[in-house]
């Protein structure tokens, strides 16, 4: 059992092109933390100071965790977090 | 109004349907959108419409055709390479449909010259292919209340949404800002499915038809994410943020910014 993470297309290229890996259970930035020891760099894609970027939103489930706790949301296993950032092509 | 034989022919498929019927195709051809780009989105989108008799359909991009557009941008062809694309996409939707009259605009859009364009039109759909464009055209629409359908795709992947003005939340309830240069890759150096654009605008378009005959649910308050290497659609809920910098009681946003 572990936390399901949804990769978006655009932080792929450091995830060994999976679009889908495996998290611990913790707060989102926990989370996400831990995400950076296995894929350096998607950290600071995501976080800056322990707070999301403000042009990438974090689900859970299928709640927008900025209207939960933030990034101190808790996370359990079987949770499912989706990562979603804006994009512009046309 | 008074259909032509014609007209009668043409759209029949929608005047025989209840949910349009011929008080439908009235609205249709009485209505007037503002497409932003006349690329990959633009042209299923202007396509689509000018198929189903929308009256009005002003076009705004500042480019012309290159020969590696046509992989996606089927509105224009290998004929109008080296065209503006807003003339190449005129001629291909009135030779579709000349009920339609499509208004080329050939310009870049900015925080001097958005707020004028879109002035006379029912529905806004971005079709753009740059941040700097989509927080323009996000906060212009809440500021003149118009109706915005957003698209925007990336690889292979999508999103679209459905921006009401006063009812729900905008652009920038989901995304504040824009990223960044640098911190996200950028579409254009990153390659395209061809096909994708067609997803996306085919339902950017069916989100206009819905708002102008006034039928059905719209795709507000949600993202609707497409997957095509899954192949998947997902939504996930986008609250309205009460303290969203341009549609909230108390915005921080009061002109319009440009990023680019
Ligand atoms: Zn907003």
């Amino acid at each position: 059992m572990a936390v399901k993470v949804r990769i978006p297309t655009p932080l792929q290229k450091l995830t060994d092109g999976k679009d889908e890996v495996e998290g611990e259970p913790g707060t989102v930035i926990s989370l996400i933390n831990n995400l950076d020891k296995r894929f350096p760099g998607i950290g600071e894609r995501i976080s800056e100071g322990g707070k999301i970027r403000r042009f990438i939103n974090i689900y859970l489930n299928d709640e927008d965790i900025r209207f939960l706790q933030n990034e101190g949301t808790e996370v359990k296993d079987d949770d499912e977090v989706s990562i979603v950032p804006a994009i512009a092509g046309g | 109004m008074e259909f032509t034989e014609d007209q009668l022919q043409r759209y029949s498929r929608h005047i025989i349907l209840p949910e349009v019927g011929e008080k439908g195709q009235i609205k249709l051809l009485k209505a007037k959108v503002f497409i932003v780009g006349a690329g990959g989105l633009g042209s299923p989108v202007g396509y689509y419409l000018t198929a189903a008799g929308v009256g009005t359909i002003a076009i705004v991009d500042n480019d012309n055709v290159e020969l590696s557009n046509l992989q996606r941008q089927i509105a224009h062809s290998t004929k109008t390479i080296g065209e503006p694309k807003v003339e190449s996409a005129k001629n291909t939707f009135e030779s579709l449909n000349p009920d339609v009259h499509v208004i080329p605009i050939k310009q870049r859009l900015t925080k001097h010259n958005i707020l004028d364009l879109i002035r006379d039109y029912d529905i806004v759909v971005d079709c753009s292919d740059n941040y700097a464009t989509r927080f323009l055209v996000n906060d212009a629409c809440v500021m003149s209340k118009k109706p915005l359908v957003t698209g925007a795709i990336f690889k292979f992947e999508g999103q679209l949404t459905v921006v009401i003005p006063g009812d729900g939340p905008c652009y920038r309830c989901l995304f504040e800002e824009p990223p960044p240069h640098g911190v996200l890759p950028s579409p254009q150096g990153a390659g395209l499915l061809g096909f994708l654009p067609g997803v996306i605008g085919t339902l950017q378009a069916a989100e206009v038809l819905k708002l102008i005959i006034g039928t059905g649910e719209i795709l507000k308050g949600e993202l609707l994410i497409y997957n095509a290497l899954k192949p998947s659609f997902r939504k996930v809920k986008i609250p309205k943020n009460p303290d969203c910098p341009i549609c909230s009681d108390h915005p921080t946003i009061t002109e319009l910014v440009d990023y680019s």
